[in-house]
Formats: C-alpha cells, structure tokens, sequence
C-alpha cells in the first residue's frame, strides 16, 4: 500500500518521467533528424534575427539613460585611441620628413629622429598587437555581462530583460545544448568503432564520411552555430591541405560540420585521446606522439605521404599555432608551405553580437570555455572559401604562406599583420630591431655595395659642401 | 580589458588634466583605460619594464631612450598625471591658446626631441651623445667610420658657434624648415 504513503513522489515521477519525455522526443524530432538528414528547419536563423532587435532596442535604452544622465555613453576603443598615418615603409616616412627638396641628398639629418620618436609614443597609446589576444570590445550591448562596459546605465527595464536572459540562457539553452554535445560525442565514439569493425574499405570510407558529418551536425546543434559557408565550389578537394584562421578550438567542428578533413594534433589522454583513438579507426587522421611533434623532418614527412595519397581526405592546419582575437591574422607558420601540394585558404570570421568566441587560454581553461560557449546567445559565423593556391616558381615557403595570409585576411575583413602569435607569450627577437636599423641604414648610405661610392665622396668633403 | 565602466571620477586630476593639456574627456579617459591596461601590478605608477611588454617600442631603434624620457631623473616611476603630460606634447598645436607655453607648442616639442639626444640633460647634443644616437639607430649596419663621419657631417652643419656640440638653439635652426607640428604630432581622436 505504498502508494498512499508516498502521494507526492508517485505524483513527482510520473510528472518528471512525462516531461523528460517530451523533452526527448522535441530534441529528437526537432534537431537529431534534421541533423542526420543534413536538412535546417530555419529555427535558427529565426532566433538570430529576434535577437539583433532585442540587442539594438537595449543599447538605444541606455544612450537613453545616458542622455538623461546627460553624461556621454562610453564608447570602448574599438577603433582606436588614435588615428594612426596609413602604414608607409621607414623610407617613405622619413622621406616624408625631409621634404622633396632634400630627397637627393641621403644623410642623417637630426630630423630623423622625429620618424623613430612618433612612432615610439604611438606604440606606447595604443598598438596593433597587444588588442589582438584579448576579447574584441562590442559597439553595442549584447545582454551579456561579460561583455559590458556601461553599467551605469542600465534601467530597470534592461535589468528584467537581462534577468531574463539569463534564466533563458542558462535554464533553458544550456541543458539542451549540453544534452546534444553529450549525444554528438557518444554518437561520435560509438559509430566511428563500428565502423571501424567494417571489412570492406570502400564502404568503410563511405560511411565514416556520413557518421562524422552526423556527429559534426549534432555538436553544430550544441553550441547552436549558425554557419553560413560561401563559395563552396572551392571546397577542398584530396590530396591537398586545407589552411585557415585560428580564433577557437571549435574551428575544427565548424569546418568539419561541411566537409571531411583529416585533422592533425598531438595525441592526448583522457576523453579527448579517446575520441581521437576512435576517430583514427574509420578515417585516417594524424596524431603525434608528444615526442613526435619536435622532429620537424618526421611531420613534414608523415604529412607529404597523407596528401601524396589521392584517395585520402584534405589535411585540415591552423599555420598560426595559436588562438588570436578574430579581428586580424598572424603570422603563418611555414611549415605546412614547404610541403608542396595545393593549399587551399579558408577565412572564418566570427560575429561578435552573439558571443565572443575567442579563447583566451591565459583566462580561461577548456571547459570553462566551453560553458560560457554553451551559456552565449549563439555562435554565428562565415566561413568563406577561396580559390587554390600553389606554390610559385622562385617563391620560398615564407613567402607563400605571406601570400596566403594576406588573401584570407582580404576576404574575412581582417587585419594582416606581420607578428608571430607566439609573441603572446614570448619577447620580441633582436632582429625585428635589426630589420629597422637595416631599413633605416639603407636610407642613409645606400645599398651595401653602393657604399664604396659614399666613402669616394666622402673623401672629397669640399665638393659635398657645393651643395 | 574594460571589465568595469570608468568615468572622470575615477580618473586622478581628471579636471585639472584637461584644462592643462587640451585633451578631451573621452581621450583623457581612454588614456586612463590604456595606463590601466600597461600597469600589469595596479600600483598605480609604470615602471619601465611596463613598457618593455610592447612589441613595436622593442623593435623602435631609439625604443629605450623613448621610455626614459617619461621618467624625470632618478625617477623610477611614473603617474597617470605625468604619463598624460608627456604625452601632452603630441597634440597637434592650436593657434589660439589662452596658456603662454602649452605642453603642445613647437618649442616644446623640440625640447621633447632635444632631451632625445642630450640624455645627460647639460642643454647640448655632445659629440659622443650624437655618436649614441646614431649607433641606436644604425646598429651593426654601418661601421665605426661610416658612423663618424656622418657625425662629423652632422655637427659641422649645425654647430655655428663651433664649441663641437649643438646647443638648443642651435638644434632648433637646423630644424627651421621642418614642419614640427606635423612631424611630431598624433591625431587623438574627439
């Protein structure tokens, strides 16, 4: 007679049993088939447009307050502290400096130190490099706090609204979203071993590629990315590696998601190493040993023989080595353009309205990151691909990959630039000084073989003083 | 980086730097964000290993010389106030300024260039302190002779009362037909 004891519970569970049942059966229907059928219902995109309206009404809430405060909103540097001159070579700047009238003449002049000093104090206001590994600053205000400067402001209206934001964020989003990352990685791991078991290669090649787009799919759900991919007739085809921008480790899921690549990383233990172990068993990926990845000749060589292989998927690199702020490029190491094949560019540009997917690792670990990417509004983002690009004749490696970055850079809207994104956590080298002094020396006394004309003409100083 | 909203409240001398130097509120409060930013301990001062984190001031020639000329001697700290008044001198100059000598006019600016070279501060470029210089900002480029005798060159135009050093004045007729205001000045913006 138990059951008249425990009125309540009995109730309790047949209430919560119902209820995790529905929830099942919407996530099933609304968003596992979908993604096994590769098919988008344009929920998303739905959702995305809602929110840029609730984001503008909010911020012209608080230019409201402000104004009635009558203070000024303040706006963070997005753009800068100051307007810089548009970047010319040291000899054009100090060219500039000495004016038309002296430009035969390449002597010190005690002007030139103006050149070295102004670009001095503007680096120390406000320089390209140090904005790159922290969080790009929004215009506007997206609801979250993590990203907002003017507190000050907020109304009792934006109060609610953020209040509600959260608890939809983190009642609501984030269980469904970390219901399917769960479901996408045991799919992950439990199909790719089946697969795996598979005699028959062809058909084994046939199916990896749709379970690992089935799982991509699933953890696209998760983290509710909506991707948008353009120029996809320059996708990456085998045999050739595929290079793009670094902003978050989930790149990989966002490129994944459209297409099979191989990827490439040092093996790791834990769940992470698990799922690259059965990864590995239905597609071929490269995994180095940790001791591996210093023998530079050994991953040059294990990468040529991958896309020497036809019939093997493209290899998917990231030439920067590190996370950067997704608002300019970095340095490209040019490891992965020595190898000779075809490289195709992929430029990934994310909004930043929705939430930030940057990794600062300084900051954050790994799954605090992936909370808060589970805890944002969405994660919207383009994906661009362009046309091949091949190595030219009497173009070195460092080049190539210059060429490289410069064409992604074009197309994603970001900034080019010339540093090593080591520089994050490492000083800069003496020969960044030394390529300065070398451009600066140039200007003075000429190419290096030009200067046994100078000493001539230094020799005969009452001929110099004629002019 | 902005995880809480200032204002000129926060910010030490906020008033009495605007007045002084002719910034804006908004610059004023940006160069705040940006103090804030290269103060890695929050003491309050920078030290001049604060400045040695910037990748393009390492890579300046004279990168060293520019750090020190924040600090007065035998400082080995400098303010937000301070900070905000050397950088006073990069405004571009205004032609109606109710100070007698802003931070911003052209003489100043020229002084802020001088101390550049005359690092011991006795009001003229020596021989040697030129020599400095140019060795910063030529590096292994150029040999002992090639240094030399651009030197030589250098002082023999602009010393005039050929005492073999080059004295304020003498700095500032060398430098009469370049544009000063233009060449040392960065454009804040509002």
């Amino acid at each position: 007679m138990t059951w008249f004891t425990f009125p309540a519970d009995n109730l309790l569970c047949w209430w919560l049993s119902i209820s995790i049942t529905v929830w099942l059966t919407l996530l099933f229907v609304f968003i596992i088939v979908p993604a096994v059928l590769g098919v988008s219902l344009g929920v998303r995109r739905l959702y995305m447009r809602t929110l840029l309206k609730i984001f503008e009404w909010a911020t012209s809430r608080m230019e409201m307050g402000a104004k009635e405060k009558n203070q000024q909103l303040y706006k963070p540097y997005s753009s800068g502290i100051i307007a810089k001159e548009p970047a010319s070579s040291l000899q054009q700047g100090i060219q500039g400096l000495r004016g038309s009238a002296s430009c035969l003449r390449s002597e010190f002049e005690m002007a030139d130190i103006f050149y070295f000093c102004r670009r001095g104090v503007e680096s120390i206001v406000d320089d390209e490099v140090t904005k790159r590994f922290s969080a790009q600053e929004l215009e506007s205000w997206n609801l979250l706090t993590r990203s907002d400067y003017n507190f000050r402001y907020i109304s009792l209206r934006l109060t609610v609204l953020w209040g509600l934001g959260v608890l939809i964020r983190y009642g609501i989003l984030m269980p469904l979203r970390v219901t399917l990352a769960v479901t996408g990685i045991s799919l992950l791991l439990v199909l790719t071993t089946l697969v795996g078991f598979l005699p028959n290669r062809d058909l084994r090649f046939f199916l990896s590629e749709k379970v690992h787009l089935l799982c991509y799919r699933i953890c696209v759900r998760a983290l509710t990315a909506i991707i948008t991919y353009h120029n996809r007739e320059n996708k990456p085809k085998n045999g050739g590696i595929c290079v793009a921008n670094h902003t978050t480790p989930i790149d990989v899921i966002i490129l994944a998601n459209d297409g099979c690549y191989s990827m490439v990383g040092q093996v790791h233990g834990g769940l992470m190493g698990m799922i690259q172990r059965a990864m590995v068993k239905s597609s071929p990926h490269i995994w180095f040993e940790r001791s591996e990845v210093k023998d530079r000749h050994l991953v040059a060589k294990r990468l040529g023989d991958h896309v020497a292989d036809k019939t093997k998927q493209p290899i998917l690199i990231f030439p920067e080595g590190t996370c950067i702020n997704n608002t300019s490029v970095m340095m490209f190491k040019k490891g992965s353009f020595e190898i000779g094949c075809t490289v195709y560019p992929v430029a990934i540009k994310y909004d930043p309205r929705f939430g930030d997917a940057f990794w600062n690792s300084s900051k954050f670990g790994l799954v605090n990151y992936l909370l808060r990417m589970m805890s944002s509004w969405a994660i919207v983002c383009s994906v661009w691909y362009l046309p091949p690009m091949n190595r030219e004749e009497g173009e070195d490696a460092v080049q190539f990959a210059n060429r490289v970055k410069a064409a992604i850079a074009a197309q994603g809207g970001l900034v080019d630039l010339i540093w090593d994104g080591g520089l994050k956590r490492a000083k800069v080298k003496d020969a960044f000084k030394e390529e300065q002094q070398k451009l600066y020396s140039k200007v003075l006394v000429g190419e290096p073989d030009q200067a046994d004309n100078k000493h001539l003409e230094d020799e005969n100083p009452e001929d110099d003083k004629s002019h | 980086m902005g995880s809480s909203s200032s204002s000129m409240n926060d910010v030490p001398n906020g008033q009495q730097l605007m007045q002084e130097t002719g910034f804006s509120a908004a610059t004023i409060l940006r160069l705040y964000e940006r103090f804030d930013f290269l103060d890695k301990d929050k003491s309050g001062q920078l030290r001049p290993q604060d400045f040695g984190e910037l990748r393009e001031l390492a890579l300046n020639p004279i990168g060293d010389r520019i750090i020190g000329s924040f600090f007065s001697p035998g400082q080995e700290a400098v303010d937000f106030t301070s900070f905000v008044r050397i950088l006073a001198h990069f405004r571009p100059s205004e032609t109606n300024r109710t100070q007698k000598e802003p931070a911003n006019s052209s003489t100043r600016k020229l002084k802020f260039a001088f101390q550049l070279y005359d690092q011991d501060r006795d009001g003229k470029i020596s021989r040697a302190e030129l020599l400095q210089v140019l060795r910063a900002m030529l590096g292994m480029q150029v040999t002992e002779e090639q240094l030399q005798s651009i030197a030589e060159r250098a002082i023999q135009e602009a010393d005039l009362d050929k005492d073999d050093a080059i004295s304020f004045d003498e700095f500032r007729k060398s430098l009469e037909k370049v544009n000063i205001d233009h060449k040392m000045s960065i454009r804040f913006l509002r």
